[in-house]
């Protein structure tokens, strides 16, 4: 047993233990995430060196990228890159202004969502591409097609989670409103809304990435002249072989930027997730 | 005069068991329960179960496991529904009354998206007060708790002890009648527990709001009641009723005092025979 100091009076443990350095991440931590691109050129690169796979269905990875600079520097590929962009956004929208309005208010009677929850389950279930002959039957073959079957995927998701999250809300932050008098009203708009608004951002990431797919698929497979979707058929079809791989590398970057785009939106916005 | 009433014709018939007559508690008495009855999962929590809950006191509840205590009092806050019974405040219903309410899990009892500040001030805003009355009484609030900390942080910023402060200060920020506290200290540390305790029994002291506490803490429960509510097993209904008169304040003293120690070991000495009954 220590002898106990009986002179000084007791203080918190003190931040010594901050006062020691804090541990060191080295540089190469840092260079981690790099690693398995950078692998997955040199042996792209290899495999095309050494005859592996002909180099007329693989390019080489530097002529590759080059060819996806300079076409999203001015060249073609931007310009099908932005209608891709602005379907996608389209799609989004509509479902993002549509569909959260109506998962929370949905979430928030709970009746009304056990009677629209087998619709809502078996067709987000539905792989929206099935969809799209239907969709051609009621747009045609037209550029509001491919965004209405996008939406129409991405709506569902938003819906969806939502719905979920408003559902899911911590039953004491209601029960806290409820006993400082809040009305109804007052726990959906000041509670239930924020509540919701964490799973309302997976929502809505999910629901971009689906419209990307939905937009990619629609712009290969409708009667289309434009997209990167076409774009990535259409390279293929007369084995433009550089072109294809830069297309398919765009829709990419696209789908990985949109990703990352949503995760900083969330976290600036529902800053207290997961605190 | 029973002739009389056997003569009328056609008088009325009373197929059911007439209501009790409204009991009123003895003068002093600010919450009145009456024959209230809760069944969970078809067995009775509590059946018939009448109380008085005294004015400008602190009680404390205490019993047995599973008795349903913080059950008790979310029902007198209507976080509960009731299967029947009656409970009134002064004679009004909860409706017509102010009350305060301090949750265990403060993490789940704060809003995240507001800031702290915010937070304390949204009764205030729920009652549709101006911005200059919501400041001064922010102010006095403020003023009152000694707060160190900054209130313009999100609550998720702050230790435990300050959210927990932060939520009694929200729940008495109102002037509530009836303040209730529903384990407040068993999340926090020690030394929170030190500094909250006497920061309730200090506003007491200024404001007499009757307090309904519920502890697991027999030390605890003593320290800061008025009266100890002792509770059976279930189907729960009253032990004893202890009164305890030690001056206030309260102080580190008065937890080795004979009053005190005495209380204390009676409190047990129920507790421990209702346990085993």
């Amino acid at each position: 047993m220590s002898t106990p100091s009986s002179a000084a009076p007791w203080s918190p443990p003190a931040a010594n233990a901050a006062a020691s350095a804090p541990p060191r991440e080295s540089h190469w931590v840092k260079a981690l995430p790099f690693i398995g691109p950078v692998v997955l050129f040199i042996v792209w690169d290899l495999v095309v060196r050494f005859g592996l796979i002909k180099a007329i269905l693989l390019p080489m990875p530097g002529a590759t990228l080059q060819t996806l600079l300079s076409g999203l520097a001015g060249g073609a590929l931007l310009g099908d890159f932005a209608v891709t962009v602005w379907r996608t956004l389209q799609a989004f929208l509509i479902a993002a202004v549509v569909g959260v309005p109506l998962g929370v208010l949905l979430g928030s009677n709970e009746r009304a969502y056990r009677s629209v929850e087998f619709l809502i389950d078996f067709f987000r279930s539905t792989p929206s591409s099935a969809l799209i002959p239907l969709f051609l039957m009621i747009f045609g073959v037209s550029d509001v097609n491919k965004v209405a079957i996008a939406a129409f995927g991405a709506l569902l998701i938003v819906v969806f989670n939502s719905a979920y999250g408003v559902m899911n809300a911590r039953k004491q932050r209601v029960m806290a409103a409820k006993v400082m008098g809040a009305s109804r009203w007052q726990i959906f708009r000041d509670v239930l809304v924020w509540e919701s608004l964490q799973p309302t951002f997976v929502g809505l990431r999910s629901a971009v990435s689906m419209a990307l797919v939905i937009v990619i698929v629609a712009e290969m497979f409708i009667g289309s002249d434009s997209g990167l979707g076409h774009r990535i058929i259409n390279s293929q079809q007369v084995m433009n072989v550089k072109d294809m791989y830069a297309s398919i590398i765009a829709a990419g970057a696209l789908g990985y930027a949109l990703n990352i785009l949503f995760l900083v939106a969330e976290r600036r916005i529902v800053h207290w997730s997961g605190r | 005069m029973r002739a009389t009433v056997e003569n009328v014709i056609n008088g009325p018939v009373y197929a059911d068991v007439p209501k009790p007559a409204f009991v009123p508690g003895p003068a002093g008495t600010h919450i009145t329960i009456r024959g209230l009855t809760k069944y969970f999962a078809g067995w009775p929590l509590y059946e018939n179960f009448d109380l008085d809950i005294p004015k400008q006191k602190i009680v404390s509840v205490f019993g047995p496991n599973g008795c349903g205590k913080s059950t008790l009092i979310n029902m007198i806050a209507g976080l509960i529904p009731i299967d029947s019974g009656e409970i009134l405040f002064d004679g009004k219903s909860l409706e017509d009354t102010k009350i305060g309410y301090v949750f265990q899990n403060y993490r789940e009892a704060m809003f995240p998206w507001m800031r702290t500040i915010d937070n304390i001030a949204y009764p205030l805003k729920l009652e549709g007060r101006s911005k200059a009355e919501v400041d001064r009484r922010m102010e006095e609030l403020v003023a009152s708790f000694d707060v160190k900390f900054d209130l313009k942080r999100y609550p998720y910023e702050l230790s435990g002890g300050q959210q927990q402060t932060a939520s009694i200060m929200r729940a008495l920020a109102p002037n509530p009648e009836v303040l209730f506290l529903d384990e407040p200290f068993s999340a926090l540390d020690f030394e929170m527990t030190l500094f909250i305790r006497e920061k309730l029994q200090e506003v007491f002291m200024k404001t007499g709001t009757t307090m309904l506490l519920v502890s697991h803490d027999l030390e605890e429960a003593v320290y800061l009641a008025d009266q100890v509510l002792l509770l059976t097993k279930r189907p729960t209904r009253v032990a004893e009723i202890l009164d305890y008169r030690d001056q206030r304040p309260r102080t580190l003293e008065t937890l080795s005092s004979a009053s005190f120690v005495a209380m204390k070991k009676l409190s047990l000495e129920i507790f421990q025979r209702e346990v085993r009954r």
